[in-house]
């Protein structure tokens, strides 16, 4: 089985972890990941604040590189990239003359066949139903899975989860033995680009964020975007700092998290790169058990 | 020699604009047989219905095109106008070339030539026009009222005390409907139950009433004035002659611990039940499915209390057939449940409720007995938050309408909360105060102004539960689109009025029109408020979109006024516009070969066999006939007549062939 892949600028960078993370768990279930050859840059946030055309050719070459790669699915782990690629395949399928012309720019054909995935959506598509037969360890924590802006916004474009309340990254934990819980800032901002920029707002934002989840108990954050992780980890000095009391509580890419559990070494999955380190210890052996969780549905109305 | 004449309107701009009106009257002149041919500005206008009816005397036209609007519009003008001028009122046809041309086409020679030949096409219809006579039928002089919430009550006892009978169908145990859960009314707070059941009352004795409960519409067949309906009188497993309501049977059933739907499950009934003290009729029904007899065949408690003997184990539902001249259509609406919001936490934190149930809880006959005590532990809650609009005019949600009657109630219960917890705080989020109606205005500042209900504009974004707390989180947008965070202890959603269940497979029954919410449409929006677009068939109250209670009786009493004017004459004339099955002189009698394929096929078993003898009586052919009193004129039976021998009457076919020809041969 072979998909697509786009790495884009943070998991070579900063979020090395996550590249690393994705990498050996797709390798344990059989799954080859393969680099667009010759990708650029989506445009993150800059792009589409200052040129349109400019923001929408980045995703789009992208996009057409990957299917003269013969690529029909595409996994792009970085919710950023993911929301830039999907907004623009939908802008251009629904938009001729756009779509025309951002063809002339990138001087490529690009024909819009392509399905775009998070990592998520990865996970829900091609490794939850392996789980089973490859945990070796029950996740045995109590955690909450923290979804940010992109993930499954908007639901008019994605049509994926549902957006006030999402379940799958829950549903992926409560199979791996975890408990899941049901908190308050599941969805709300974590502060994203102004991680730099107004360092102040993103102590006040994650700051709420770490607070809730260490309030009602959870062991770990467990995120899927690079964003949302480098504010929680790398700022938590500032977080700790706004909330007045210090946490240790360690934020999880949802892969890390799967690869502990698949067994994969703690090194290979890059657990040691994290700011707030990563203590989790005292994993039982899995064994199989039903949980009672409904998938959920596409809520949103059309 | 036929001589036609062309009325070519402008309508004002509407068609004008668009259309060449002076070329299309040029070119129609030239058409064969045409004699005269105009234009004029509004042809509807008295002056322009004067043209018309100048021109057929001066011209001595046989037939008349108006081209202008639909049909739907203002065919029965210009048929009056038509009869007017010494014509008989079916040579008049309508071309109509605003909506189906001006309206949907840029200005154009090829929108002038559309506009052209759809007048040559009538023009070639008219001519092949026949003298068509009205058809009279007789009324049954009876209403059929769906639905017994308020706005049914209304109309069944204007039209019961007009004089005409009346028969109510009712879905649940008792009438009512949503008033009788009201706790106070706005703008007066009286309360709900002491206006409501006189007048229930009142239904149950009048002689004129008869009224069925716990029964639903099974089908409707027929037209205005002759309505057959089957009404299907669920069993209640109670004998309604002998039950005398003393209730020994509700007190005694042991199972008790049926969530009460009157109250919105903030409480506990038993399986066989009435559903609220003042219930009209005060006779129980047993739930089936709850029943500890129906499930295990043990029990019958209810039937060893019961002094008059009237339960019934074995009793079924009951198919009742009755004839009617017009129904209306009352079957109220619902409100959305709190598990409509993911952002409000799905439905899952307790004391997180609706209206309605807030509507409960201040009730003096409510679970609380009218205290505000919160469902999860019946605290008595020091803050509570309203959140108006919740659904309503979020494309998101699906719901772009506003429901109209929260802002009101919104208010209301801010100052009911307020006169039963003095000291309690309560705040609402709203997006506009939408208060416009006799004291509307008055009333809703009297709750900020007298009960201190502190007003946030701006919506709740998510509202969550923490340490025992609803931590609502919202955005004030006259301060600067500040969050805003408020801990209450209960909170109250306004939310979005919806279509009443089932009211998609009534309307289906009774061939009227719903809009895209499933809320039944109303003829025209502004001059036919209370008609459907369906003869005979007329709408009231919150079954057309969310209303308050004036507003219910208002439009309950004008279906009233419309059903008294229907039954004012004891006989209807309607369009001649039927099928006719050939008639010849003998020995052909017919060119209907009596195989009888288009009897199955007619909806309204209108066809019948029709004997033909000779003068000895004896039986020479058996012919189609067509009741007139029962065709719809559909045109079915035409299309699979195989010897050609059924036309609609206005719609024959050789008139049909010659629209036809004269397009294609243009
Ligand atoms: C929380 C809340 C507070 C309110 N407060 C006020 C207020 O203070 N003042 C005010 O003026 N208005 C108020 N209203 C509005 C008021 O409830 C409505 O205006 C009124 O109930 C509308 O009456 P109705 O008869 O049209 O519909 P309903 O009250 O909904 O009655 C419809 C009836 O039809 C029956 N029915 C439905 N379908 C069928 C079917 N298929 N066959 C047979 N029967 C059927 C139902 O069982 C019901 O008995 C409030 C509404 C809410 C939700």
């Amino acid at each position: 089985m072979k998909l697509g892949f786009y790495p884009g600028c943070s998991l070579e960078g900063a979020s090395r972890e996550y590249n690393e993370s994705v990498m050996a768990i797709a390798e344990k279930i059989g799954i080859e990941l393969v680099s667009i050859p010759d990708w650029n840059c989506c445009g993150a946030t800059a792009a589409h604040n200052l040129n349109k055309e400019l923001s929408l050719s980045l995703p789009a070459r992208n996009l057409a590189l990957a299917e003269e790669a013969g690529l029909t699915e595409l996994v792009v782990p970085c919710a950023a990239c993911y929301s830039r690629f999907t907004m623009v395949q939908h802008e251009l399928m629904h938009d001729e003359p756009l779509h025309k012309r951002v063809n002339e720019i990138i001087g490529k054909e690009y024909k819009g066949n392509l399905r775009i995935l998070n990592v998520i959506q990865f996970i829900d598509e091609y490794v939850i139903d392996k789980l089973d037969e490859n945990v070796k360890f029950e996740f045995n924590k109590k955690v909450a899975c923290y979804y940010g802006c992109l993930l499954v916004r908007p639901n008019k474009v994605l049509k994926f989860d549902r957006t006030e309340d999402p379940q799958t990254m829950d549903i992926v934990m409560k199979k791996l033995g975890a408990d899941a819980i049901d908190w308050a800032y599941k969805t709300e901002c974590c502060g994203a680009g102004f991680s730099v920029s107004f360092t102040e707002a993103v102590a006040r934002l994650s700051g709420n964020i770490v607070e809730d989840a260490v309030h009602r108990g959870a062991e770990a954050i467990i995120v899927a975007c690079p964003m949302c992780h480098s504010n929680l980890d790398m700022r938590r000095k500032e977080i700790d700092k706004f909330n007045g009391k210090k946490s240790d509580i360690p934020v999880i890419y949802i892969t890390q998290a799967i690869g502990v559990a698949l067994g994969i070494d703690h090194k290979k999955l890059g657990l040691q790169r994290h700011f707030v380190p990563v203590n989790l210890k005292d994993f039982k052996p899995f064994v199989k058990k039903e949980i009672d969780v409904e998938k959920p549905q596409n809520m949103e109305v059309e | 020699m036929a001589r036609i004449g062309v009325f070519i309107c402008h309508c004002g701009e509407n068609i004008s604009a668009t259309v060449d009106c002076p070329k299309v009257s040029e070119v129609a002149a030239k058409f064969p047989g045409v004699a005269f041919s105009t234009d004029y500005k509004y042809m509807c206008s008295d002056p322009g219905q004067s043209l018309v009816v100048n021109a057929i005397k001066e011209h001595k036209l046989t037939g008349i095109v108006v081209s202008a609007c639909s049909p739907r519009m203002h065919e029965p003008t210009f048929r009056r106008a038509c009869a007017e001028g010494g014509l008989n009122p079916y040579q008049c046809e309508m071309a109509n070339i605003r909506e189906h041309c001006s309206w949907v086409h840029e200005k154009g020679d090829k929108t002038d030539q559309k506009a052209i030949d759809i007048v040559r096409m009538m023009v070639e219809k008219v001519k092949r026009n026949n003298a068509l006579l009205p058809i009279k039928v007789p009324v049954t002089k009876t209403a059929l009222v769906i639905g017994g919430g308020v706005a049914g009550i209304q109309a069944a006892l204007d039209i019961a005390n007009a004089g005409h009978k009346v028969i109510m169908v009712e879905r649940d145990p008792s009438i009512g409907g949503h008033m009788s859960q009201l706790s106070e009314t706005f703008p007066t707070l009286d309360c709900s139950q002491c206006i409501l059941t006189p007048r229930m009352v009142e239904v149950a004795q009048n002689p004129n009433i008869k009224l069925y409960t716990y029964a639903e519409i099974e089908s409707v067949e027929g037209f205005v004035g002759n309505f057959n309906v089957k009404i299907r009188k669920k069993a209640k497993s109670v004998d309604e002659t002998l039950c005398n309501g003393c209730g020994m049977c509700t007190t005694k059933c042991p199972n008790k611990k049926n969530p009460n739907e009157f109250e919105l499950g903030m409480g506990n009934r038993p399986a066989i039940y009435v559903p609220f003290p003042q219930a009209v009729p005060n006779i129980p029904v047993i739930d089936k499915t709850q029943c500890t007899y129906y499930k295990n065949g043990k029990c019958k408690i209810c039937e060893k209390v019961c002094q008059p003997k009237a339960i019934r184990f074995d009793q079924e539902d009951e198919i009742i057939e009755v004839a009617v001249g017009a129904i209306a259509l009352c079957t109220g609406f619902d409100i959305k449940k709190t598990d409509f919001f993911p952002e409000y936490g799905y439905g899952k934190y307790k004391d997180i409720i609706d209206g309605l149930q807030f509507e409960r809880l201040a009730s003096a006959s409510g679970p609380t007995s009218g205290e505000i005590r919160r469902p999860s532990d019946g605290q008595v809650p020091k803050k509570i938050v309203f959140v108006a609009c919740a659904g309503s005019r979020d494309p998101a949600k699906g719901i772009e309408y506003c429901s109209k009657i929260c802002c009101m109630y919104t208010a209301k219960h801010a100052i009911l909360y307020k006169h039963k917890v003095h000291d309690g705080q309560a705040y609402i989020f709203y997006m506009d105060i939408r208060a416009a109606g006799k004291n509307y205005d008055e009333f809703t500042r009297r709750a900020i102004e007298e009960d201190q209900a502190q007003y946030i504009r701006g919506r709740v974004s998510r509202i969550y539960e923490r340490d025992g707390k609803l931590i609502v989180v919202g955005a004030d947008t006259l301060m600067n689109a500040q969050t805003v965070e408020i801990e209450a202890d209960m909170v109250v959603l306004a939310t979005a009025g919806v279509a009443n269940k089932g009211a998609e497979e009534l309307a289906q029954k009774l061939h009227v029109s719903y809009d895209q919410h499933k809320f039944f449409s109303e003829a025209h929006p502004k001059l036919k408020p209370v008609e459907t677009n369906t003869a005979g068939i007329y709408l009231a109250g919150a079954c057309q979109s969310p209303k308050d209670i004036p507003e219910s009786v208002a439009a309950a009493s004008g279906v009233a006024g419309k059903i008294a004017c229907l039954f004012a004459n004891s006989e209807l004339t309607r369009e001649p516009l039927i099928a006719m099955v050939d008639r010849q002189a003998p020995p052909m009698y017919s060119s209907c070969t009596g195989c009888f394929l288009c009897q199955p096929v007619c909806p309204y078993n209108a066809i019948e066999r029709e004997e033909v003898k000779d003068r000895n009586g004896n039986l020479v052919r058996e012919l189609a006939f067509i009741n007139p009193g029962l065709c719809q004129g559909c045109g079915t039976c035409v299309a699979v007549c195989k010897s050609k021998s059924i036309d609609i009457e206005g719609y024959t076919n050789l008139q049909m062939y010659a629209e036809v020809d004269a397009l294609l041969n243009s």
